[in-house]
């Protein structure tokens, strides 16, 4: 798949950005039956990354409240479901910590149903639960919600189509390279092996990486269940960006 | 230490709970002097709309410069965001437009298509930049694609139809060899909405599928 990639900008010191050869699932996939009016059939085009692609959006706090790392506290009373912990950092692939980054989640209430209008699933709307949160990581990158773990629903992909339960993640990074939209899932789902968008995943260890980790350290007593998954968006090259070591 | 990398998944049908910002497609608040609206339809293989995607953009100031750390050209650079448009051949910038962090200009845009697949963003028009090779990159938005159906975003880039001759010498434009192609990826000013109304619709899929890279 690794297609040739144009010079980098002479004359500019710009970092870039490791290309995901591999990583991510192909567009054209097509037991996942979505995609096939809507993804691309030419081969993508390859881009040098210039300065709007090794720049990218620095925003967030200004649109978080301590309100919204906690999904259970919202509205009247509790959600149904089981309380869940779930925390992780956010890094690049150097493994360097991605600080100050706005993480944005979505998910489905504890009966596998979205607050949403064309959700038609025929399972409770919680009035206790919207299910969208959004957090800054710290200056570790780490994030952490307080959410219920959502359930496991019916969607028409095919006969006795299940999605495992998931949660839905949005990362910006620092460039616009490293933007990043995936989904959390649990660990030991039985529904794993029926789903084509988990599995449109490529290499069974990277789908791994899709799954949190129990954690009993994480867990708080009498209170909830605690998982732990780290986020690694693209890294940079390790040659480019030290000018000391010469440019070129 | 190399870790890993994190796989995409789709956003599905319900990023409505979690995306959209009642902010979002205001780079610039409207009525900013200089204002642009760029917008159109999001389609898929059989020319339907596609009413559940997810447009961000992202782009230079006027003046070429972005409010980011990596933006190099500054203090002591022989270019300096700030320069303005003296520093740079075909640059769009307006006198007193706004900077980054000085006017309000957030750079990133984000809209949700609507019921008829419709998106829309308000920004000012992005400034040249120094690109490959010291070749001058006409000015563009960058332009992200979420949507149900798509494993990964997509990414194109919007140009402006007015730029002819920036575009002529843009190293991306040029690298895309057929016209009707490489027309994919230029803006048309909307009919009869002013001249700071653009429309740019993406295709897909299909015969006229727009231009999608790698970055």
């Amino acid at each position: 798949m690794s297609t040739e990639v144009p010079a980098p900008p002479a004359g500019l010191i710009l970092p870039s950005y490791q290309r995901p050869a591999g990583v991510h699932p192909p567009l054209d996939t097509p037991g996942y039956r979505s995609s096939l009016l809507r993804a691309p059939k030419r081969p993508l085009v390859p881009l040098a990354q210039g300065l709007t692609e090794v720049t990218g959006p620095l925003l967030g706090a200004e649109r978080v409240t301590a309100a919204d790392t906690d999904l259970t506290t919202r509205h009247g009373g509790q959600p149904l479901g089981e309380r869940i912990i779930l925390t992780g950092r956010v890094l690049d692939s150097g493994g360097r910590p991605v600080p100050d980054t706005l993480v944005e989640i979505w998910q489905a209430n504890a009966s596998g149903r979205y607050a949403h209008r064309v959700d038609d699933h025929d399972a409770p709307l919680d009035p206790n639960f919207d299910g969208a949160g959004r957090c800054m990581t710290d200056s570790g990158g780490r994030y952490r919600f307080i959410t219920i773990k959502p359930g496991a629903y019916p969607w028409k992909n095919h006969l006795n189509a299940w999605r495992p339960a998931h949660v839905h993640f949005s990362l910006f990074g620092r460039a616009f390279t490293q933007r990043l939209i995936t989904q959390m899932y649990f660990p030991g789902d039985p529904l794993f092996a029926q789903d084509p968008i988990f599995n449109s995943v490529p290499d069974p260890k990277a789908r791994e990486r899709l799954i949190a980790r129990f954690d009993l350290g994480l867990t708080q007593p009498e209170w909830a269940l605690g998982y732990e998954w780290d986020i690694v968006l693209r890294g940079r090259d390790a040659t480019a960006f030290e000018p000391e070591e010469g440019q070129q | 230490m190399r870790l890993l990398l994190t796989p995409s998944q789709t956003v599905g049908p319900f990023l409505a709970i979690g995306l959209p910002w009642p902010d979002g497609p205001f780079a610039v608040p409207e009525g900013t002097a200089g204002a642009i609206s760029i917008g159109g339809l999001v389609l898929d293989g059989a020319g339907e709309p596609v009413t559940d995607a997810l447009i961000e953009t992202w782009q230079a100031a006027p003046d070429g410069s972005f409010a980011h750390p990596d933006d190099v050209r500054g203090p002591g650079a022989a270019w300096q965001p700030g320069a303005g448009a003296a520093a740079l051949p075909g640059a769009g910038a307006e006198p007193g437009a706004a900077l980054p962090g000085t006017g309000g200009f957030r750079g990133f845009g984000r809209c949700a298509t609507d019921r008829e697949g419709l998106y829309r963003i308000i920004t000012l028009r992005p400034g040249a930049l120094p690109g490959a090779d010291g070749r001058t990159e006409a000015p563009h938005i960058d332009v992200s694609v979420f949507a149900r159906g798509l494993l990964d975003r997509v990414v194109t880039r919007i140009y402006f139809p007015d730029e002819t001759a920036a575009n002529a010498a843009d190293p991306v434009l040029a690298a895309i060899t057929a016209d009707d192609r490489r027309a994919t990826l230029i803006a048309a000013a909307a009919p009869g909405a002013g001249p700071g109304a653009f429309r740019f619709d993406i295709r897909l899929q299909g015969g006229r599928e727009t231009v999608f890279f790698d970055v």
